[in-house]
């Protein structure tokens, strides 16, 4: 049988949302969580997507990720239909999802060892990335000795190590303070710019999602939708000074005003 | 300044060993104090009861007869075997309630029909079909363990964070993976609650199966002792019963401790 799918996954995105819908419950009680979402996303892309609560923009990631199923349309990652959760796509929560009873190394470790790789090359994988996120000294502490930030580096860590071709990231940076949460976004672009990745990157946070992207998404709520793609010409590295710059302003203000004025721009 | 600063620590370095010895100290002050009430109220003859130190003669009496660590020797058989046999049911019919929704269906309504009927209710039933020897006894202690410790096991199963089933499952788990590296360790400190709760019934019910029909133990030489108005046996018979529940109770603690190390805990 010869594949021929894989030359058009080259060149064609590395995920694609279909028509994706879904709609919880039945009947009367039902609501559209998600309504005939089409997005593609290129090989090492970044977007961010922001939009109300109840936008769909968890639902979308879920899908993707093949822990929700779709009621309609399909996902397709290098062009073949995603169909439950799979090694090239990593996810991170925003509630860390760290085994507490597990290490810093074990957590990182999990994925390498449900492969059954090789004690020796499983630890020299996990130590690198343990490394990359900067937790070299707390890798063999308890998730409960751990701050918010280093427990969100620890599962990016344990993300990676599977060697993702994707990340999805749902709020990863949610539950972190202000300050800590732009340390991280540093050093996402950092660990990112090292180790290229196509990252899908929910938040709620117009600044954030506007300094990690490409592109950024904005959804609408009622019935969850895509509402506007805003790119960012913004080049990389990311800076502070990019970060207070006019140029940035301005594209900041457009992902406001999609988020936060979305009935007044439509009607 | 600096003096401020010294007494400050002392003030802290006070607090801290206090803490340290308070606990301990208060123990030890809580003992002696209902010891001397004892003492008081019975020396002042306001009730009929021996004091401490007739009670402790007839203790040294009945470990010289050889009497005592013979009965002890028989409750702990039967406390044991009941226990553990019914620990031993428990967790993996807990697991298989929690993890599979028709065997949770099938078993659960028998469970809690059991658990609304006191073991001890159970024991005229038990000597009439099992006789009046060993069995009837552990039967019950049995049931009376395995009733506790399959409630708190399956709790523990159902409640297992989501999101840590998720973040296994997207790392390349599958089922059985799922089982043993996170439902088994994240339901341990269910499971040990349970088995703590578990303990606690297994002794209740010893004594008043013993009390029914049995030719040694605790319990029967309680009975015995009723029988001829032997107050200091009978409260030789409750005090061991007290101090062996709760050398078992802190062992049970201890490895709970040790286990669930990883747990954070609000003190």
């Amino acid at each position: 049988m010869i594949e021929k799918p894989v030359q058009d996954a080259d060149s064609g995105p590395k995920i694609s949302f279909q028509n994706v819908t879904r709609r919880f419950g039945e009947g009367e009680a039902s609501f559209l969580a998600l309504d005939r979402l089409n997005l593609d996303v290129g090989d090492g892309e970044f977007v961010t997507v922001v939009g109300p609560s109840g936008c769909g923009k968890s639902t979308a990631m879920n899908i993707a990720a093949g822990l929700t199923d779709v009621s309609d349309g399909r996902v397709l990652v290098d062009g073949k239909p995603v169909d439950g959760p799979g090694p090239e796509r990593g996810v991170i929560f925003q509630q860390y999802a760290l085994f507490p009873w597990l290490t810093v190394r074990q957590n990182v470790e999990f994925g390498l060892r449900i492969k059954r790789m090789p004690a020796a090359e499983r630890r020299r994988i996990a130590d690198h990335f343990i490394s990359l996120v900067g937790l070299k000294d707390f890798a063999d502490a308890l998730p409960k000795t751990l701050s918010g930030g280093m427990k969100q580096r620890c599962a990016i860590a344990r993300a990676y190590a599977v060697n993702p071709t994707i990340l999805l990231m749902d709020e990863p940076f949610g539950a972190l303070d202000a300050l800590t949460r732009v340390n991280m976004q540093d050093q996402l672009l950092d660990t990112w710019n090292r180790e290229r990745r196509t990252v899908i990157f929910i938040t709620h946070d117009v600044d954030e999602a506007v300094y990690l992207a490409n592109r950024v998404i904005v959804m609408a709520a009622r019935p969850g939708r895509l509402h506007k793609i805003i790119p960012v010409n913004l080049p990389y590295p990311r800076t502070e000074e990019m970060r207070l710059s006019p140029e940035f302003a301005e594209i900041r203000n457009q992902v406001w005003h999609a988020v936060y004025h979305q009935n007044t721009r439509t009607n | 300044m600096s003096t401020l600063t010294t007494k400050d620590e002392d003030i802290a370095a006070k607090r801290l060993s206090s803490a340290n010895l308070a606990p301990i100290a208060l123990n030890l002050i809580a003992f002696t104090l209902a010891i001397g009430f004892w003492w008081g109220i019975t020396a002042a003859k306001l009730v009929v009861l021996p004091g401490p130190a007739e009670v402790f003669q007839r203790a040294i009496e009945l470990i010289a007869s050889g009497q005592l660590p013979l009965d002890i020797a028989s409750s702990l058989r039967r406390v044991l075997t009941g226990f553990l046999l019914g620990v031993a049911a428990a967790i993996p019919v807990g697991f298989l309630m929690g993890w599979y929704g028709p065997v949770r269906a099938l078993i659960e309504p028998y469970i809690q029909f059991f658990r609304m009927v006191p073991p001890l209710a159970i024991i005229p039933l038990a000597i009439v079909t099992m006789g009046i020897d060993e069995a009837p006894k552990v039967f019950v202690i049995f049931l009376a363990s395995f009733l506790s410790c399959v409630v708190a096991t399956y709790q523990g199963v159902i409640s297992v964070d989501r999101t840590l089933i998720s973040a296994a499952r997207v790392l390349g788990a599958n089922d059985g993976v799922l089982f043993h590296r996170v439902i088994i360790p994240a339901s341990i400190p269910f499971i040990l609650v349970g088995v703590r709760i578990g303990l606690g019934s297994a002794w209740a019910t010893v004594v008043a199966a013993e009390l029914i029909a049995a030719q040694s133990g605790l319990g029967f030489r309680m009975q015995q002792a009723q029988l001829y108005y032997d107050l200091p046996t009978i409260f030789v018979s409750l005090v061991t019963i007290g101090i062996l529940g709760l050398l078992m109770d802190r062992i049970v603690q201890a490895t709970e401790r040790r286990l669930t190390r990883w747990q954070e805990r609000a003190r």
